[in-house]
């Protein structure tokens, strides 16, 4: 690692993150849960900030200037979410809350309107718990059959397996781009050309991988893409769902109200365009133009950094991690990204992760919405470390100290 | 402080369990699951009329639901039911309210320390609330959410 790297590494921390500069049970905050959620900088907060103190309207039909103006950063952010994306249209990018709602969307519009009784939907057996019950709801609505393509013992996906489950009543392939519990990196490209080989379209759900990797949907060429904006260093309760201009406007709309309406009479009501067909009601305006600051920090520094920075810390973590008696990675694909599940021999993880927090590190513990794939791994629970850029060696150090005061007070 | 949730009685009933095993005679016989933990244990309970003549559990937990398991089936040993619920009741306050610790809880007290973790409450109760449906008659799995 460069020491350029390491200075704005340092800075990003220190100064743009205020959060980070804390102390927690009189240590200073070490914080590995971006896979729960991530920090947000200085610059995110403030955009919100002046949305609210100087802009603040509503958007799409006021006259008056402070509505132009709230409709222009709200729209602003859909473009920057395009370019970030690479998506070949605005029109593509649907604001939703989270990654969640996206599947959520999708399922209850494309997947009622397509998905028929015997068809079938093609899972991960790695999928979070929300990539798993909207496909169980609607195949429970439909008398569909949901199924899961397996992984291996390091937690990769068997493409061979998977493809061997797509046949003629498939409806759609819809994986994670990056698991949340175990770190993989799901080779979605080429997922998508396997589904798109028998014409079936694929949802990813890259709610782990936006704010650690470039995605770029066209080379991608998946068919639904979702993302949470808190996982990204902007707010909650903001996410996008992209979805292939070609399909998004076959679908029929998802709520009902204002905004997403062209006409309304009693007798009829005609549907607006995309994206507005499917963002009825007001918004969360502050929160989108906060996801929009977010994108702007991230090309700021450039993903290809954070990327490379991540890689090395992953590989530090690791190393590590390995090192310590009694512990088992849960997780080791090839392919992963900065997420470090384990079991220690003999403890609990909530107690692991008591321990920790009174060291100061804040480390998740659970199954972490995977149950399913945790119970594959035959545990009920882990412990995870989840890395963002602005986590160093020196938090990896008090990670693995804390985990040696568990193993002293539990030995 | 982290060894006020960690007493030494607690560590030693998380690593030495007292009463865990099955119980092919029970009379009672009830799952209880923390969702957020995937914490699960089973409770075995023989009724003798009032009295709760003997009590088991197996499963698997984190040391302060375990520990918890384990003092509870103690402490509810031969006692009458309605005992064992008044016991229920002062180990609740002793977890959750501002109160001074009831005199008569015996060795539950180690547990005064959980107060203060808040994140770890529903861990020493999921035991307690399983007992709790045992006695009243179900068979059934409770879930502490």
């Amino acid at each position: 690692m460069g020491l350029a790297l390491k200075t704005w590494q340092d800075q990003s921390s220190r100064e743009n993150f205020p959060v980070l500069n804390q102390r927690v049970h009189g240590k200073p905050l070490v914080y590995l849960d971006n896979a729960a959620t991530t920090q947000k900088p200085q610059m995110v907060l403030d955009a919100m900030n002046q949305f609210y103190q100087a802009d603040n309207s509503n958007i799409h039909r006021g006259v008056h200037e402070l509505s132009e103006r709230s409709t222009k950063h709200y729209e602003d952010a859909r473009v920057k979410i395009q370019h970030f994306l690479n998506a070949a249209d605005w029109r593509e990018i649907v604001f939703v809350r989270g990654a969640t709602e996206g599947i959520n969307l999708v399922a209850y519009t494309y997947g009622r309107r397509h998905v028929h009784a015997g068809d079938e939907i093609v899972i991960s057996a790695m999928e979070h718990h929300s990539n798993i019950v909207p496909w169980q709801i609607l195949c429970e609505e439909k008398q569909a059959i949901l199924r899961v393509a397996p992984i291996n013992d390091r937690g990769e996906l068997l493409l061979d397996k998977l493809e061997e489950l797509l046949g003629p009543r498939t409806k759609l392939v819809s994986v994670v781009h990056v698991s949340n519990a175990l770190g993989t990196i799901n080779p979605v490209a080429e997922i998508a050309r396997i589904a798109h080989r028998r014409g079936v379209p694929v949802f990813i759900d890259g709610a782990q991988a936006v704010a650690h990797m470039k995605v770029d949907v066209q080379q991608l060429d998946c068919d639904f893409y979702a993302l949470s904006g808190h996982k990204m260093f902007g707010p909650t309760g903001i996410g996008v769902l992209y979805g292939k201009a070609a399909l998004l406007d076959k679908m029929p709309p998802y709520q009902g109200g204002g905004d997403m309406i062209r006409s309304v009479t009693f007798a009829k009501t005609t549907y607006n365009e995309l994206p507005y067909k499917f963002e009825a009601g007001t918004p969360n305006i502050a929160g989108t133009i906060g996801l929009g600051a977010a994108v702007d920090y991230i090309n700021g520094i450039g993903l290809d950094r954070i990327e490379a920075y991540e890689r090395d810390l992953l590989a530090y973590a690791t190393g590590q991690l390995e090192r310590i008696p009694g512990l088992r990675l849960i997780g080791t694909a090839r392919e992963k990204a900065g997420v470090l599940s384990f079991v220690l021999e003999g403890v609990h993880p909530h107690d692991v992760g008591t321990v920790l927090d009174r060291e100061g590190v804040a480390v998740r513990t659970g199954h972490h919405c995977a149950q399913p794939v945790l119970e594959w791994f035959g545990v009920p629970a882990t412990t995870r470390a989840s890395l963002a850029f602005y986590n160093t060696r020196q938090d990896i150090d008090a990670l693995v100290a804390g985990i040696y005061k568990v193993k002293e007070l539990f030995g | 402080m982290l060894q006020d949730l960690y007493q030494e009685v607690i560590l030693d009933h998380s690593k030495r369990p007292r009463n865990f095993h099955q119980m092919d005679d029970a009379t009672r016989h009830v799952e209880g699951y923390n969702p957020l933990c995937g914490d699960k244990l089973k409770l075995f309970v023989k009724l003798d009329g009032e009295t709760v003549q003997d009590i088991s559990f197996v499963g698997a937990g984190c040391a302060i639901s375990t520990a918890s398991a384990s003092l509870m089936t103690e402490s509810v040993k031969g006692k009458s039911r309605q005992e064992a619920v008044q016991m229920m009741e002062r180990f609740h306050d002793l977890l959750t309210s501002e109160k001074p610790p009831a005199p008569n809880l015996g060795k539950l007290a180690v547990f005064s320390g959980v107060r203060e973790f808040p994140a770890r409450v529903k861990c020493a109760t999921l035991a307690w609330h399983t007992l709790k449906s045992a006695l009243a008659g179900a068979s059934e799995v409770v879930s502490t959410e």
